[in-house]
């Protein structure tokens, strides 16, 4: 399953800042209320088990992996119903390097805000060519391409009224397992972001503009698709000249 | 004013929703044959060496219900204490694996091999254990925590180590029910609450 890839000791993570992350209690997004530790986490350097991680070569994609238009239909002339867009960015670390070679994972809803699992009931209909995941590897420079569909806003259970934007789940990988990292990629202009519990549990407000992927026309293909662009940043490590200690200095 | 700092800020984390098993492992959410395989089905191949053994738990929260839509996944060693990729690690070990909290029950398993103790950097061993990282809707940001082994010396483990409440040190160990064969719930509130880690 991995590829043979032999890590370097680079260094260790660099601590995560929490500040720039939900909290895990949040009373208007009520299943995190039962859901969230309360005592404080243990922090501590990182150590191998966290800077090393699982590696997914090339041999574990389909070619239609990242096309979410026909990947479940397998038929070119069954594609999903749906505004095609492409999605597309690039996957840096904290120094700003490019991830290369590391997993991206995605899951949404359909167009008309359902989605293709066993749990779910909404009353819009499931599209027969839709199935709602791709995944891809990033290139040599970090950058990763989906073709899909602009998924609906759809209702849930927490308050009175309670409706999602339009989003895509991404789920990426790094080169260190405690590099993980799920998010949600929201959709420019949509006036739903602003009531949604879910958007609300990121305090900080630039925090959350990071997750609006941005119309993209330089990538927007005429008569087939809009595009949207999306960057994700990861922990990175710390570099510096007096990390690599000789044992027992 | 002082100089601009050039380093980037991390993407903020969203949870993975009620869904996540369509993402990361379809089948689970019904969806076979998107896929030529789901990623991380097995820790381990055929012919691993060192112990197999079998982990069972739940995700239960902090009324004491299981979660029935938690996903799991796990990162170790091979029996000799090496991580996959390593020079000389075991290539029948994946040392990944996902997993899922039973849809019906809440019960996950995980079938593996016992990991063999690691190497600090600067020195000094950690304990056998298994890093885990769970997500389920609720779940703000990923939580980070660690399988360790009642029947493996723990001592100078220095993350158990760390631990001030010597209490909470058995939230993070295995119990021994059989032969290979362990329990491990995860608490995420409540009483006897499981250590999260921030590393």
């Amino acid at each position: 399953m991995s590829d043979p890839i032999i890590p370097t000791d680079m260094g260790p993570l660099i601590p995560r800042n929490r500040a720039m992350h939900p909290a895990a209690y949040d009373i208007d997004y009520k299943t995190s209320v039962p859901r969230s530790p309360k005592w404080p986490l243990l922090s501590m350097e990182s150590t191998p088990s966290e800077e090393t991680g699982p590696r997914f070569g090339h041999s574990l994609i389909g070619p239609m992996d990242n096309n979410l238009i026909i990947n479940f239909s397998k038929d070119a002339n069954k594609p999903a119903i749906g505004e095609r867009v492409l999605m597309h960015g690039r996957v840096l670390d904290e120094n700003g390097r490019p991830v290369p070679n590391t997993l991206v994972e995605i899951w949404q809803a359909n167009a008309g805000g359902r989605y293709r699992h066993i749990k779910d009931t909404y009353l819009a209909p499931l599209d027969p060519n839709f199935g709602g995941c791709g995944r891809t590897i990033t290139d040599e420079n970090g950058y990763y391409e989906f073709l899909t569909i602009r998924p609906g806003a759809y209702p849930w259970p927490n308050r009175g009224n309670e409706w999602r934007p339009m989003h895509i789940h991404i789920s990426v990988f790094g080169h260190s397992f405690a590099q993980r990292l799920i998010t949600q990629m929201y959709f420019e202009g949509d006036p739903l972001i602003d009531h949604c519990p879910i958007a609300a549990t990121i305090k900080n407000r630039s925090q959350l503009d990071r997750l609006v992927s941005a119309l993209d026309f330089s990538k927007s293909r005429p008569l087939d698709f809009l595009a949207y662009k999306f960057d994700i940043v990861l922990r990175g490590r710390r570099q510096t000249m007096f990390e690599n200690k000789l044992e027992g200095m | 004013m002082v100089q601009k700092l050039d380093t980037l800020v991390e993407t903020p984390s969203q949870t993975a929703g009620p869904y996540v098993h369509i993402g990361t492992i379809p089948t689970f959410a019904g969806n076979p044959g998107i896929y030529p395989e789901d990623l991380g089905l097995r820790a381990i191949e055929d012919g691993a060496a060192g112990e197999v053994i079998t982990i069972t738990g739940s995700v239960i929260d902090g009324t004491g219900w299981a979660l029935r839509d938690a996903m799991i996944e796990s990162w170790q060693a091979d029996a000799a204490g090496k991580f996959p990729g390593q020079a000389g690690a075991d290539a029948k070990v994946n040392g990944f694996c996902r997993f899922a909290a039973h849809k019906d029950t809440g019960e996950f398993t995980l079938r593996t091999v016992k990991p063999g103790k690691t190497p600090m950097r600067g020195g000094g061993f950690q304990a056998p254990h298994i890093a885990l990282w769970i997500v389920a809707r609720g779940i703000n940001i990923g939580l980070q925590t660690r399988i360790y082994f009642e029947d493996e010396d723990n001592s100078a483990d220095p993350l158990l180590s760390r631990i001030e409440q010597r209490n909470r040190v058995d939230t993070l160990i295995a119990k021994k029910t059989g032969d290979g064969q362990y329990r491990f719930d995860i608490r995420l509130q409540g009483d006897d609450e499981t250590v999260f880690l921030d590393m």
